[in-house]
């Protein structure tokens, strides 16, 4: 089974392909103008899909979205900490 | 009388040491920027032998050197042009090549794009990169801390930079034929606009002001502008992806002054964890691009209890056309107002002649904020600005319908041409097809704007193809490659014929109707 940061490697190649280069796992996707305000929403709403947990308001911050391995290492704490508090 | 590069003379004498920007934490202030722009003023003249009323153009993102080359190129007497750091090689060639650049600033995350362009437009003898050289640099790239030491410090103030009807700035915008134009702005247009603008948010050098929008976007540069003209501080972001870095920042520095675009507003209504404490500095929110929903405007008003909503309209063309005085909001809120202080506007026939309320026709703009034109492009200019009162005057044809109530205030209606306005930013259709077309396997395409609660309009590729290739995935990622962030489609859908003219021309007005849910135009359009 892919693991959480290769599933969401997957995600952002799919659907925020850049200017085709491949992102790193430390790569800063907005600054590297990858993903955008609106690419922020998005994502939200997939991980929120896919690993049925909530993104909350005050979690929306480059250091839980701003790179891949950021992503991973919040949804690990997310799935891990299901209960408790933010 | 004066250029408008005194505004910085003037806060920097008066000022010294008060925060002109704020970027990144690092505050600099009216001194330390004065005597960057000086600096950079002098390396135009020692290190690109820049002359009079050449043209820089700055790809930079919103960052303080951005400020800096503004305001250094107009000291050495020359026209800046600010491009969204997002557009790509072929715009950024097409614009260096139609302002015939001199200089390009641009930072290192940006050098390929800079670079590639720079090569294609002979015009450029120098590239300043800020954040350092890359290893693949050509000749003309020249690192921004070398750029900006001189021999001979004065060099740019000893000479004469010229008066206030010089050019200053070139704001290019897209148009409905495809390319950009720009939009050539006089020192005493700005001023004109500026000073406008500042009566009536009743603007002071007190004031903070919070700006996420792009400074190579008008209403984001005129951030700067006008806070330079005040003396103010502009606390200036990047983008407003993580709301929750950003609305810390108006509590942290007690802003005054807050922006928005109606994307920004609809994120910032949905926030379910919102401070009250971040709202309680800001006594003045404005907004413009397009209209906010009335039920956004309640709640920013109920989010923001000290600030005064404005709504606004404006074009390029004319930096800002009307306002909404904020008292007549809770009656009119669909309503952008008024002529802005010191100009006016009327509802026109096709003639230009005013119509009678209730009427909808053209909006016609007069006053010292209308642009001079389009750069080098005659015929354009013609269609936009046309005769008015006086054997000197020109007029600025909007392009915009509107209609007018019985007290005066405005209404916006639709747009003449097909425009589409995306997250507060201008997509012609035409330029978006241009890059799908180019595309192997695309027979036919339209770009449509579905009406969405967050983007104004979310843009839709409509597209006929040859067989079953390319996917959407592949026709997204070259729309990624060749067109700014803004302009690339959300969705695309696959059809297997679009509706036509008699003379074949794709009907978009059709595609766009049915996108909005409306009833569908007649043959409204002239043969091609």
């Amino acid at each position: 089974m892919a693991s959480t940061q290769e599933l969401i490697h997957e995600f952002i190649v799919a659907n925020f392909p850049g200017d085709g280069t491949d992102p790193t796992p430390e790569m800063d996707l907005l600054e590297a103008g990858i993903i955008d305000s609106i690419g922020v929403l998005t994502l939200v709403t997939w991980l929120e899909e896919t690993f049925g947990f909530v993104v909350d308001d005050e979690d929306v911050l480059p250091e839980n979205l701003g790179s891949i391995a950021g992503i991973a290492a919040y949804a690990e704490r997310k799935l891990d900490g299901a209960g408790t508090a933010a | 009388m004066n250029r408008y590069e005194h505004h910085l003379s003037l806060a920097a004498a008066r000022r010294p040491d008060h925060p002109a920007i704020v970027q990144a934490g690092a505050r600099t202030s009216y001194a330390q920027f004065d005597a960057a722009a000086s600096r950079f003023a002098d390396g135009l003249v020692e290190h690109a032998a820049f002359a009079n009323g050449e043209r820089c153009v700055v790809f930079l993102d919103n960052r303080v050197e951005t400020a800096v080359a503004i305001f250094g190129t107009l000291r050495a007497g020359g026209v800046f042009s600010v491009i969204n750091p997002t557009t790509k090689t072929d715009k950024l060639a097409f614009v260096l090549n139609n302002c015939e650049a001199s200089v390009l600033v641009t930072q290192a995350s940006l050098a390929a794009v800079a670079f590639a362009a720079a090569a294609r437009a002979p015009s450029v003898r120098k590239v300043v990169v800020v954040d350092g050289l890359p290893g693949d640099a050509p000749a003309a790239a020249v690192p921004w801390d070398a750029f900006n030491a001189v021999a001979a410090p004065g060099c740019a103030a000893a000479r004469p930079a010229g008066i206030d009807i010089d050019l200053a700035m070139l704001v290019y915008t897209s148009g409905s034929t495809g390319n950009p134009k720009g939009v050539m702005m006089t020192h005493k247009n700005i001023e004109h606009a500026a000073s406008s603008i500042t009566t009536y948010l009743e603007s002071n050098e007190d004031d903070v002001v919070l700006s996420v929008l792009p400074l190579s976007f008008d209403y984001g540069l005129y951030q700067l502008l006008m806070c330079v003209k005040m003396g103010a501080t502009l606390v200036l972001e990047k983008s407003f992806a993580f709301p929750q870095k950003v609305l810390p920042l108006l509590a942290a520095e007690k802003v005054t002054g807050f922006p928005l675009v109606p994307t920004m507003a609809a994120l910032i209504v949905q926030i379910r964890n919102f401070d009250p404490a971040w709202a309680q500095s800001v006594r003045y929110i404005t907004n413009t691009a397009a209209a906010l929903p009335p039920a956004h405007i309640f709640k920013l008003q109920e989010l923001f209890p000290n600030a005064k909503v404005y709504s606004m309209y404006g074009m390029t063309e004319s930096k800002r056309c009307t306002w909404l005085p904020p008292e007549q909001l809770a009656r009119r809120p669909d309503s952008v107002g008024i002529a802005i202080p010191g100009t006016e506007v009327w509802v026109a026939d096709d003639e230009g002649r005013p119509v009678p309320p209730g009427t909808i026709g053209e909006l016609v703009v007069r006053g010292g904020h209308v642009m001079q034109g389009y750069w080098r492009n005659e015929e354009a200019t013609a269609k936009t600005l046309r005769p008015g009162r006086y054997p000197w005057e020109k007029v600025l044809h909007t392009g915009d319908l509107f209609r007018m109530d019985e007290e005066g205030f405005l209404y916006f209606v639709g747009r003449k041409d097909d425009i589409l306005k995306t997250r507060g930013e201008k997509v012609s259709p035409k330029e978006v097809e241009n890059v799908l077309y180019a595309l192997p396997g695309v027979r036919e395409a339209a770009l449509v704007g579905v009406p969405d609660p967050v983007m104004g309009h979310a843009l839709k590729a409509i597209v006929v193809r040859d067989g079953d290739a390319p996917d959407a995935r592949a026709i997204l990622a070259h729309c990624r490659a060749h067109l700014e962030e803004f302009m690339v489609p959300r969705t695309v859908e696959f059809r297997d014929s679009l509706p036509k003219t008699s003379t074949g021309k794709i009907r978009r007005s059709v595609l766009q109707a049915e996108a909005e849910g409306r009833a569908l135009p007649e043959e409204d359009e002239a043969p091609a």
